[in-house]
């Protein structure tokens, strides 16, 4: 388990609590960073801080102060670290299959 | 592209007599194409900007891109869902409860979601159809989804949601026909049907989440692959070292651009407009009315008239800069100077549009979630250097700055004066954001937290209406403010008559009135047509040219000078850099004043920022014609 913050760029890893005043906490609930969420570290600003992460498939910048308060975890799971929409590889996915009706 | 209109699981209700379908309200999250989609059934200009929270107040206007001019469109800011976290969530909130006075309850709402990002989206339908209003589903971008390999049976979709669902594209103006469909169904309000619908507990952020997935697994819903040109742009626009680099050369570039390619445009309408009025001239008597029409009128307008090229091209970059994305981008890289004056890098976004005014800037900074930075961004907004700036700038620029050229002429010392006055600008917005924030407006910090949206190629439909928008606010100001100001200074200039004889200026009424007042204003250089100049600019900063033009066209030692010529002749060095100091700072502009007492809810913030940035100004002026007194003698 490891804070959001510490993760470097590129890195990712599957959120398990955010612990945020509840306003703010819902709030992000709402931008994607819900449990079993995969986050991932996308770049930093410049000054080291924001961070974008990409979560649900958009980008949410989030300063260190606040990416502090949300838990990941970061085991590598085969099959479950990698992100469906990007593993074009995945043997489970039959593209050229006839789709069931 | 296929589009297809689903009807809804339930029969369409019989036509109530005597109530009719009269307003209808968009929603959707931000980036979800909404703004674009207005644009279409409307026909109307809607400022489209590719950031989050952009459509900062309900904009309503009649839905004639879809043959219903009959009804009203209301324009809602974006949300993510109805839990009120910042000022524009409670705005659609208050909107589509019908509790916002001014704007009727909606009778039917259409809810944009970005098909992209389905999933997500889908979270907002919940309390959205919660509300029982008639609503379509619109999946906008699915072009765009299928042609990345993304997969949505929407009848499926229709079935789940209780509501008719259509696929469109709001860039390309596919899938519209739909929206029709279904305003000629709903001949009046009744309430949606969810018997089949279940939905979740509402404002449990977790419950919606995990309907919103299995709403759209059950509906076959298959994320299309990601773009990846959003990242790899980022890659190099977020850099440690390219990132600020490229920042400051797009900034600078945008005033070069707005200087070598602005100012030949606008001499050249000069010169058109000061030939036009010269045979115009030959049409009147010699005379008074002549004497009325081509110095009162014609020189006091053409003069602020012929600055329309540049304002127009620095409202093409900020315009660039929003609809591409870059703007958020911005927000970010800025978030640490912002963070260091106690504010964050939201606060950015309205300082960055208030280069082009400050008046719709104001009116973003609702965006910003805590109270008392967002008062603090009001307040240190109208310090930014605004358009209606340009062209006082420029005048006394060109009429006192050489065009001395450095490095090879890759700069110029006329652009370095310029980037000089928007950079104290921006230095005095920072130092009071920093006095507010460390002593009345202190408050805990909020999360910043910010949406990035994907690049985009901001199309030239969305840039050309918001030029025309803008130059008909330039044009209708000339023509109205301008224009009767102009013509009551040229009134005040020649009376009293003696003798049916117009007086000499100085004996004028506007010339006693300027002596009067210019022992005020003699200390920073000014002499008594600058003062008569700075009355009026209260108005706003551009009607000081118009001012100009009409004063030096009245006299007649120099009436046949060009104003650059006559100011160059008649202020002196010192008094000319005293000017320019001033309009950095001083608060002249009605129109904002305005807005920010709307958005303060009283005279108090206003009157305070006036009397602050009146006495700043003064003290600035004061101290640069003293400095350059002391420099040049």
């Amino acid at each position: 388990m490891r804070v959001l913050s510490d993760l470097e760029v590129g890195e990712s890893g599957v959120l398990v609590s955010v612990d945020l005043p509840a306003s703010v906490q819902n709030h992000l609930m709402y931008m994607g960073f819900l449990p079993d969420a995969r986050v991932r570290v996308l770049h930093r600003a410049p000054a080291g801080d924001p961070t974008v992460y990409g979560v649900a498939g958009m980008e949410i910048a989030l300063r260190r102060e606040t990416a502090r308060a949300i838990l990941v975890r970061t085991t590598r799971i085969p099959g479950l670290n990698d992100e469906p929409t990007e593993n074009r590889d995945d043997p489970t996915h039959f593209p050229n299959l006839p789709k069931a009706v | 592209m296929s589009t297809c209109c689903t009807p809804a699981p339930y029969a369409p209700p019989a036509p109530r007599s005597g109530e009719a379908l009269r307003t209808v309200a968009l929603i959707g999250p931000p980036n979800s194409g909404k703004s674009t989609l207005f644009n279409r059934l409307t026909g109307l200009r809607q400022k489209v900007a590719n950031y989050p929270g952009v459509t900062v107040e309900q904009r309503m206007g009649a839905m004639a891109g879809v043959g219903r001019a009959d009804l009203t469109l209301i324009d809602l800011p974006g949300i993510y869902s109805l839990d009120p976290f910042s000022e524009d969530a409670r705005v659609s909130i208050d909107v589509l409860e019908g509790r916002m006075t001014g704007t009727p309850k909606p009778d039917a709402v259409l809810l944009v979601l970005d098909s992209l990002h389905l999933t997500r989206q889908l979270m907002l339908a919940a309390p959205v159809l919660a509300l029982g209003l008639p609503t379509m589903v619109l999946l906008n971008m699915s072009d765009l989804m299928e042609s990345r390999g993304g997969e949505i049976d929407p009848l499926r979709l229709a079935q789940e949601l209780g509501a008719p669902v259509a696929r469109i594209s709001a860039t390309k103006g596919s899938g519209l026909e739909a929206i029709q469909l279904f305003l000629n169904r709903h001949r009046g309000p009744d309430s949606t049907s969810l018997s089949a619908t279940v939905l979740p507990v509402l404002g449990n952020a977790m419950s919606t989440y995990k309907w919103a997935t299995q709403v759209s697994t059950r509906t076959g819903y298959r994320a299309p692959l990601s773009e990846e040109a959003s990242r790899k742009l980022d890659a190099v626009l977020l850099h440690r070292v390219w990132g600020p680099l490229l920042f400051l050369v797009v900034v600078f570039s945008v005033f070069e651009v707005v200087f070598s390619i602005g100012q030949p445009l606008s001499d050249g309408l000069g010169d058109l407009l000061a030939r036009l009025g010269t045979s115009l001239a030959g049409f009147l008597p010699d005379g008074w009315m002549r004497s009325l029409v081509l110095d009162g009128a014609w020189k006091g307008v053409t003069s602020v008239l012929v600055f329309l090229p540049q304002i127009l091209l620095l409202f093409l970059f900020i315009g660039i800069l929003e609809d591409s994305g870059y703007l958020a981008r911005a927000a970010l890289i800025a978030d640490r100077v912002m963070r260091s004056i106690g504010l964050n890098g939201k606060a950015f976004i309205p300082l960055l549009s208030a280069y082009a005014c400050a008046v719709p800037a104001i009116m973003a900074t609702r965006t910003i979630e805590n109270k008392r930075d967002r008062l603090a961004t009001i307040l240190v907004t109208p310090f930014m250097t605004c358009s209606a700036r340009l062209p006082v700038y420029m005048l006394l620029i060109a009429a006192f700055i050489p065009n001395i050229a450095f490095a090879d002429g890759l700069i110029g010392l006329r652009t370095l004066v310029m980037l000089g006055l928007y950079l104290i600008g921006f230095l005095a917005a920072l130092v009071t954001a920093r006095l507010l924030k460390s002593s009345v407006l202190r408050s805990s910090q909020t999360p910043f937290i910010l949406e990035l949206p994907q690049y985009r190629m901001p199309t030239l439909r969305s840039l050309g209406l918001r030029l025309i928008d803008r130059g008909g606010v330039f044009l209708q100001q000339a023509g109205t403010v301008i224009l009767c100001v102009t013509l009551g200074l040229w009134v005040l200039a020649n009376f009293p008559r003696h003798h049916g004889v117009a007086p000499q200026l100085t004996d004028s009424i506007i010339g006693r009135l300027g002596h009067f007042m210019e022992p005020a204003i003699a200390p920073l250089g000014f002499n008594w047509k600058i003062g008569i100049g700075l009355l009026s600019s209260v108005l706003a900063r551009e009607v000081m040219v118009g001012t100009m033009g009409t004063l030096y066209g009245a006299d007649p030692q120099t009436q046949s000078l060009s104003l650059q010529t006559a100011l160059h002749h008649d202020l002196p060095l010192g008094g000319a850099i005293a000017l320019m100091v001033f309009f950095a700072f001083a608060m002249q502009c009605t129109s904002t004043m305005a807005v920010v007492r709307r958005e303060t809810n009283g005279w108090k913030w206003p009157a305070i920022q006036f009397a602050y940035m009146l006495v700043l100004a003064y003290g600035a002026a004061f101290v640069a014609n003293w400095a350059v007194h002391l420099l040049w003698g």
